[in-house]
C-alpha cells in the first residue's frame, strides 16, 4: 500500500470518469451559451424564462439522486443484495441530493420573487422540496457520526427509508393543505415549450444528469478512500515512517 | 409480541412513575412553551385564540423529544439497553412496548396542555370527540417515529442534537393534518375534520409498521 492508492485512478474507469466530466462540463457550457444568448425571451416572462433552462434539471437531479439513495438503501438492506458499495452509493447519492436540492431552492426563489412577488410562497412543492432539504441534512448528519461501518450502514439505510416514506405523506398533506399550484413545466401536459427553448431544456436535463453522475462518482470514490483510510492509514503511516527510519 | 409490549410499557411507566421526570421536567417544559408563544404573539386573544390548535401541536412535538430522549436514556444508565438485548424478548415487541409508554405520557401531556390552550389562549373547547381523536391518532404517530429515531441515535454521542434534527421533519404531517383537525374541531365544524384524521390514521399506521419490522437490527447494533 503505498500513496498511489490515494491518487486518481490513472486505468480505464479513471479515464471514463474523466471523460464523463468533460462532456458534463460541455453540456453545462452549452447550455448556458444556449440559455443566456441563443434562446429568445419568452412572451410572458421576458428573461426570466432563462432560469428555466436550469431550474427544473436542478429539480429533476435532485429527486433521481434521492430516489437512487431510497433504492440503494432498500438494496443494502435486503439480505440477499446486501453489499458495502449500496451503502457508499446512498451516501454519495444523497449528499449531491442536497446539493442539488439547495440549488433548487435558490433558482426558485430568484424565480418567484419577480413572478410571484414573494422570495417564498407555500406551494406544496416548494414546501416539500424544502422539508425534503431538512430531511436529509439529518440523514447526512447521521452518516458523519463515526462508528463501525455495519452498524452505520444499516442504521442510515433504515433512516433513509423512514425519510423516503414521509415525503409523498408530506407532499399530499401539504398538498390539501394549500393549492394555489404552480404546475410543473413539462409535465403539465399542455407542452408549451417549443423551438429552441425545448431544445435547450432537454440539453440542461441531459447535462445536470452527467454532472450528478460524475460528482456522485467522485464522491463514491472519495467515501472508499476514506473507509479505506480509517482501516489502513495507520499502517501505512507506520509503514512508511519505519522505512524512512531504515534510509534516513 | 404484544405481551411483551405490556411488560415493556409497563417497566418505563413503573420507572416514570417511581422517577416523576416527565411529571417534574417534561410537563412544565409544555407550559413554559405554552407561555412563551404568549409572549411572543401578544396578549391579544383574537390573535391567540385561532393559532391555539398550531400552538398546542408545536409544544407537543418539542415535548415528544424530550419524553423520547428520556425513554432512551433509561435504558443507557447500567447497561440496561443489554439487559433489554439479552432478555429474549421480541424486538417488535419492545418497540411498541417503548412507543406506547411514550404514548401514555404525552396524552396524559395533552390533557394538561388542552387546559393550558382554553385557559391561556382562551380557545373555546368544541368537537371533543375529534380533538381525542387526532391526539390519539396523531401521538401514536409521533410515538412511533420519535421511538424508531430514539434508537436510531441512541449510544451515539451526539444523539440530543441529532435526535431532534431527524425527528421534527418527518413528523410535519402529523402537525399538518393535526393542527388542521384541531382548527376544524374548534372552529364548531367537526365534519371538516374527517380527511385530516385519515392522514393521522395513515401516518400512524405505517410508522407503526416500519418499526415493527426495522427496530429488532437496530436494536442490535452498538
Amino acid at each position: 500500500m503505498s500513496r498511489a492508492q490515494f491518487s486518481p485512478p490513472a486505468d480505464r474507469a479513471g479515464f471514463a470518469l474523466r471523460l464523463l466530466g468533460a462532456t458534463a462540463l460541455v453540456g453545462v457550457a452549452a447550455t448556458v451559451w444556449l440559455g443566456l444568448f441563443v434562446t429568445p425571451p419568452d412572451r410572458f416572462m421576458g428573461n426570466l424564462v432563462r432560469l428555466l433552462y436550469v431550474h427544473p434539471p436542478m429539480a429533476w437531479v435532485a429527486f433521481l439522486a434521492y430516489g437512487v439513495a431510497g433504492l440503494a438503501s432498500l438494496l443494502y438492506l435486503w439480505p440477499r443484495t446486501t453489499a458495502p458499495h449500496f451503502d457508499r452509493l446512498a451516501g454519495a447519492s444523497a449528499e449531491v441530493g442536497v446539493v442539488f436540492t439547495g440549488l433548487t431552492l435558490v433558482s426558485g426563489s430568484i424565480w418567484g420573487r419577480p413572478t410571484w412577488g414573494a422570495w417564498w410562497v407555500w406551494d406544496p412543492l416548494l414546501t416539500t422540496t424544502a422539508l425534503l432539504f431538512v430531511l436529509y441534512l439529518g440523514y447526512l448528519a447521521l452518516r458523519r457520526v463515526p462508528g463501525d461501518f455495519h452498524v452505520r450502514a444499516r442504521r442510515s439505510a433504515i433512516a433513509a427509508l423512514i425519510a423516503f416514506v414521509d415525503v409523498p405523506i408530506v407532499y399530499f398533506s401539504v398538498d390539501w393543505w394549500r393549492s394555489l399550484h404552480q404546475a410543473p413545466t413539462i409535465t403539465a401536459g399542455r407542452t408549451y415549450v417549443h423551438g429552441s427553448m425545448a431544445w435547450t431544456l432537454l440539453l440542461g436535463f441531459v447535462s445536470f444528469t452527467l454532472v450528478y453522475i460524475w460528482l456522485m462518482a467522485h464522491r463514491y470514490r472519495l467515501a472508499k478512500l476514506n473507509e479505506f483510510e480509517d482501516a489502513e492509514g495507520l499502517e501505512v503511516a507506520l509503514a512508511e515512517r519505519r522505512a524512512e527510519a531504515v534510509t534516513g | 409480541m404484544l405481551r411483551d409490549a405490556v411488560l415493556v410499557a409497563g417497566k418505563d411507566l413503573r420507572i416514570e412513575i417511581r422517577s416523576r421526570v416527565t411529571l417534574n421536567q417534561v410537563g412544565p417544559f409544555a407550559l413554559a412553551v405554552l407561555l412563551l408563544f404568549g409572549l411572543a404573539l401578544g396578549p391579544d386573544r383574537q390573535v391567540l385564540a385561532p393559532a391555539s390548535a398550531g400552538l398546542f401541536w408545536i409544544a407537543v412535538l418539542l415535548s415528544t423529544v424530550l419524553a423520547v430522549q428520556r425513554s432512551y436514556a433509561v435504558e443507557s444508565a447500567d447497561a440496561a439497553r443489554d439487559g433489554l438485548r439479552l432478555s429474549g424478548l421480541d424486538p417488535a415487541g419492545i418497540f411498541l412496548g417503548k412507543a406506547g409508554a411514550v404514548a401514555v405520557q404525552l396524552i396524559v401531556l395533552e390533557a394538561g396542555l388542552t387546559i393550558g390552550v382554553a385557559l391561556l389562549y382562551g380557545a373555546r373547547l368544541s368537537g371533543a370527540l375529534v380533538l381525542a381523536a387526532a391526539c390519539a391518532a396523531g401521538t401514536l404517530g409521533l410515538a412511533a417515529v420519535g421511538t424508531l429515531y430514539g434508537v436510531v441515535a441512541s449510544g451515539l454521542r451526539t444523539r440530543e442534537t441529532l435526535l431532534p434534527l431527524l425527528f421534527l421533519p418527518v413528523v410535519a404531517p402529523v402537525l399538518l393534518a393535526a393542527t388542521k383537525a384541531w382548527d376544524a374541531a374548534l372552529a364548531g365544524t367537526p365534519g371538516r375534520a374527517d380527511g385530516w384524521l385519515d392522514v393521522l390514521v395513515v401516518f400512524a399506521v405505517l410508522y407503526i409498521a416500519i418499526g415493527i419490522v426495522a427496530f429488532g437490527p437496530l436494536l442490535e447494533d452498538e
